[in-house]
């Protein structure tokens, strides 16, 4: 009925050669898109795949298509017109883009990780599951009705022989291993055709979710459950799915029901009834979420009749914990099927508000006390389900709805709950706007309910994303830091400060950063609360350098040291100045001599230095010491060479552990020599003459300490000539020089016959580089000596030369 | 394997109305040519009485004894056996003609209103409203309405709606009345919101429903329980006749 006559092949062909191939959007058997009137219609089938099944109800009769001279062929003509395809894409894409999530929406998998982490528990938890072993048999489908009403005898009967296993005193671990298995077997008995045991692993598993004993655990829980649930939902809607098939290829994303063939139709909705057939309020809530998006195989109002339904049967959900996770669940679910439907998700949000009350009524402050939880820590289990239906509302949401969603969680009593997850939840802009009411509302916040800091923390998040209104700023920090500052605990303190840091760095100058670091130091150091707070600390530093790329700014805040200081563990503290020696390398723009500057980073520099060990990686080392190099470049103190070689000198003592620092020193000091020469314009004065012979006695002093072989070779080579063109004869150093490198290349080329290619090239290098200079007959004669002494092989050739 | 039978019909839901032809294909599978004596097709209605355990002499009919099956039969030679296979179907009674009227009912539960109460002082107090959208349903549209529990001293366990169907069955001398839960919905769970009103709803389970039937000596009917499980155990109920038809 759908498919159009025409040899698809051919078509297909035939576009390649006219069109652009615009990727994905355009399609010949499409082509009703030119006319106007069918524009909006087939906006709706813009098909990604690149099958050629274009069957769907909108789809007109192609013997009156070609009638209404819109056959496919003229049609094809006029869609050429790149402003008229442009322009039907550009439509297509919008109106697509309200029917899937955008990549700025942050997806429920980044969210998993962190609440897995965050709400965990030592209690011991127990996994309650009624499965019968011999649950494999799969109920043929169209099997006598009878033979159903045995098997379900037979079922029951099951339960009542004690298949009901329990398993007590998990860790949290054990748990998970458990839910993973569960998880693993839904997919087996999947996989081999058993789904009525895969109904009922799917239905054990939404159980544990009306458990809230060790609600402390209730999130992962959640997290964990929802997971198989998923599994579960693609399965059933892949299965139909591939129902679908026939001789057409498989169905395009955006199939309509129409398309969909009647055994596909019956066994979803067979899979309905048996959903709608779950005993328990809580399974069938979920396993039906889960199977949401299968609606689209049998109306196409499906979802939005659904989405309503399952809202108001939450309402059934007694425990206000477990109801506000369905909501989220079903939220997530929503977004995934149909984000457009706002509708449901604004109404999952005043239902919730509309059982705030019995977070505070007494079933549930019964269950506090029988598992010793303290009202704010039982409030924030409620965080990433309240947070993720605001991120849902909020997602490209009307001003006017953000407004009204804080209005009316305004009214509410003890109300910090929801305005931590509304700060959480809308656009930083929206947030940093009002950033004074939000501070007021805070502050009107019930004591004991909701943590304060987490309020803090959460608007301080938001001050660091978007900027509140100029004349605001210090008024904010002002009444931020107040509250901050009394924090009691240091590790509320410091997940508090950590955050306004960033505000403070984003808004500020070094004045007020500095204070802020001294109240840092003041709330961390008394019984060492520092250690507990490292990765705070740390990312403290990393802001700050983001936002100071003037070193001697920045090192000149007295308190910015101190704050160094605070990093005791060495690994930590050996991080922190890696950290920083990046940033000077990538923010430094010209060289410095700022005596702040280099003394600080002389003082981390020697800490890096100083956590090499025997036991250091080489990686690690390479990374440190190009660290280091960095920063020597980086040093200059101008025409004030002999300044320039004390560092140099104050380097090497300092950094002796790492070679390629060593190397680096060494050669910087041989383009010390160089400017020298260039400065004197290659005569040496009395006072420059023994200045560059300092030059080349601390390269011959430091060379001989390094290790690698090849290393000193080039570093001879180099020095030795720089020292030629520096007329250093007389030195005598030369002469050693190139002696080391003889005896070098010659004892190595012995062994490593490979590298001796290295080594002649080294020597030719050498000869060459006597003949430029000097030529002094004494390095002549002396060379003959010696190559005489070391006839090898690779010695050998150079001398024939 | 061999030559192997199958029947397909060709509605996927395989249900029927009175008077329509039932049509569909048998397949024959085989490797090799086959030789038969003939292939029959043979449509069967039964219903499957069984004697009461209750009253003695009269018998019982299971809903679910009424079947109705399409088999196919191979008759081949002496060597080969004789192949059959089965496939059942459904056959639904014809819809009624006209609109069904719809019969909401509104209802409330507190310990006043309560029968068969022993001590009716020991009873916590509770006040729980609601409605029906209709008892006149039809069978293939969901049963629905709401319920709020505007205040209850103990807290709510559990609420869920009982589909019971009562079959009746005989004649002057006597009759056995047979009630049979045939589907359990929980639509609360937990001490649920007060005031905040919870939907009632709930689809009538395929193979267990069919629209109410009554003749001079044999009656299919069907209820709704609405139980509401209280923490300290008691248990309330309240009850309400269907009439389901399909349309």
């Amino acid at each position: 009925r759908d498919t159009f006559p025409m040899d698809v092949a051919a078509f297909d062909s035939c576009r390649l050669e006219a069109v652009p191939v615009e990727f994905g959007d355009y399609h010949p058997l499409k082509p009703i898109t030119v006319t106007e009137s069918k524009t909006k219609k087939m906006g709706r089938k813009g098909s990604t795949s690149s099958t050629s099944s274009s069957s769907s109800s909108s789809m007109i009769d192609p013997l009156s298509s070609v009638l209404d001279g819109t056959d496919p062929l003229s049609l094809f003509a006029a869609t050429a017109d790149p402003v008229t395809t442009a322009d039907t894409t550009r439509k297509k894409r919008d109106k697509d883009d309200s029917l899937v999530v955008g990549s700025d929406f942050e997806p429920w998998s980044s969210k998993r990780g962190e609440i897995l982490a965050r709400y965990t528990t030592t209690e011991k938890l127990s996994i309650n599951l009624y499965m019968s072993s011999e649950k494999g048999k799969a109920t043929t489908p169209g099997s006598a009705v009878s033979e159903k009403v045995r098997t379900r005898l037979e079922e029951l009967d099951d339960l009542e022989e004690g298949s009901q296993k329990e398993l007590l005193n998990l860790t949290q671990q054990d748990y998970m291993n458990r839910i993973e298995d569960l998880n693993q077997s839904l997919k087996d008995a999947w996989a081999s055709d058993q789904k009525v045991k895969a109904l009922k692993i799917v239905i054990q598993c939404s159980k544990l979710l009306s458990d809230t004993t060790v609600i402390q655990f209730y999130p992962s829980k959640f997290v964990l459950i929802t997971d198989i649930l998923d599994t579960f939902g693609k399965l059933v809607y892949e299965r139909i799915l591939s129902m679908c098939l026939d001789n057409r290829g498989s169905l395009p994303d955006n199939f309509t029901p129409e398309s969909v063939n009647d055994t596909a139709k019956e066994t979803c909705l067979n899979w309905f009834f048996k959903i709608a057939s779950i005993r328990e309020l809580i399974p069938r809530f979920y396993v039906e979420a889960a199977i949401l998006k299968c609606n689209k195989f049998l109306s196409k109002t499906g979802i939005s009749e659904c989405l309503p339904r399952l809202t108001a049967m939450i309402r059934g959900i007694g425990d206000p914990l477990v109801a506000v996770y369905a909501r989220a669940y079903l939220c997530r679910v929503g977004m995934e099927v149909a984000p457009h439907l706002k509708e449901s998700l604004n109404k999952n949000f005043f239902d919730f508000l509309l059982t705030f009350k019995q977070m505070h009524g007494d079933t549930v402050q019964n269950q506090l006390v029988v598992q010793c939880v303290e009202i704010p820590s039982y409030l924030t289990l409620y965080s990433p389900a309240i947070d993720w239906i605001l991120q849902c509302i909020a997602y490209r949401a009307p001003e006017v709805l953000l407004t009204e969603m804080m209005e009316r969680c305004k009214k509410l009593g003890n109300n910090a709950l929801l305005l931590n997850s509304v700060m959480s939840a809308f656009r930083a802009e929206f947030i940093a706007a009002r950033s004074m009411d939000f501070i007021g509302m805070i502050k009107e916040c019930d004591e004991s309910g909701f943590p304060k800091h987490l309020l803090f923390r959460s608007l301080g998040l938001n001050l660091a994303m978007a900027d509140p209104p100029e004349c605001d700023r210090l008024q904010i920090l002002n009444e931020a830091w107040k509250v901050i500052t009394k924090l009691k605990n240091p590790q509320d303190y410091i997940n508090c400060a950590e955050v306004w840091v960033e505000y403070t760095c984003r808004h500020f100058t070094k004045r007020e950063v500095n204070t802020v670091l001294a109240d840092v130091i003041k709330h961390m150091t008394p019984d060492r609360a520092f250690e507990d707070a490292y990765p705070q600390l740390h990312s403290i530093i990393q802001k700050i350098i983001t936002y100071f790329h003037d070193f001697s700014v920045l090192f000149s805040a007295e308190k910015f040291l101190p704050f160094l200081d605070m990093f005791q563990k060495e690994s930590v503290r050996v991080e922190v100045c890696k950290c920083i020696m990046e940033a000077f390398i990538k923010h430094q723009q010209d060289a410095t001599k700022d005596p702040v500057i280099l003394n600080a980073l002389l003082h981390v520099c020697k800490t890096m230095h100083d956590s090499v060990n025997a036991l250091t990686l080489e990686d690690e080392k390479r990374m440190l010491a190009s660290l280091i190099n960095g920063f020597i470049k980086m040093v200059s103190f101008g025409r004030d060479f002999e300044q320039q070689l004390s560092f140099y000198v104050e380097a090497r003592s300092m950094f002796c552990n790492l070679e390629p620092v060593l190397v680096q020193l060494v050669h910087s000091v041989n383009q010390l020599a160089m400017e020298t020469r260039k400065v004197m314009k290659g005569n040496h004065s009395r006072k420059t003459a023994a200045f560059v012979r300092a030059c080349v006695a601390f390269c011959f002093i430091t060379i001989p300490s390094l290790t690698s072989i090849f290393a000193r070779l080039n570093l001879y080579l180099n020095s030795g000539q720089v020292a030629l063109a520096n007329q250093c004869l007389s030195q005598g150093k030369i002469g050693v020089c190139f002696n080391c490198i003889i005896i070098l290349s010659c004892q190595k080329t012995e062994y490593y016959y490979d590298q001796s290619r290295g080594c002649t090239r080294v020597i030719r290098k050498l000869l060459e580089s006597i003949k430029a200079g000097a030529g002094s007959e004494r390095v002549c004669c002396w060379r003959t000596e010696e190559y005489k002494r070391y006839q090898t092989p690779g010695g050998r050739s150079c001398v024939r030369e | 394997m061999g030559t192997a039978l199958d029947i397909k019909i060709k509605r996927a839901n395989k249900v029927y109305l009175c008077g329509e032809v039932l049509s569909g294909v048998v397949v024959i599978t085989s490797k090799d040519a086959v030789q038969h004596q003939g292939v029959s097709l043979t449509m069967e209605g039964s219903v499957n009485l069984q004697l009461s355990a209750k009253s003695v002499g009269v018998f019982e009919a299971f809903y679910n004894s009424v079947k109705y099956t399409l088999r196919c039969d191979m008759r081949r030679s002496l060597l080969a056996k004789d192949l059959t296979k089965t496939c059942e179907f459904i056959v639904h009674s014809p819809p009624q003609k006209g609109k069904l009227m719809p019969s909401p009912v509104d209802f409330t539960i507190t310990p006043e209103t309560l029968q068969n109460v022993k001590e009716r002082a020991s009873l916590p107090k509770f006040f729980i409203k609601g409605h029906l959208n209709s008892t006149n349903c039809i069978i293939t549209q969901p049963l629905t309405g709401e319920l709020v529990v505007e205040n209850a001293e103990a807290a709510v366990k559990s609420i869920e709606l009982q589909l019971v169907r009562v079959e009746t069955c005989g004649c002057a001398e006597g009759y056995a009345r047979d009630a049979t839960e045939i589907q359990n919905i929980q639509i609360a769970d937990g001490d649920v919101c007060r005031s905040l009103s919870i939907p009632i709803y709930m689809i009538f389970p395929r193979l267990f429903t069919c629209p109410t039937l009554e003749t001079t000596n044999f009656k299919v009917e069907f209820e709704v329980n609405i139980v509401v499980l209280l923490h300290d155990d008691h248990l309330i109920t309240e009850n309400f006749p269907l009439k389901l038809c399909r349309v």
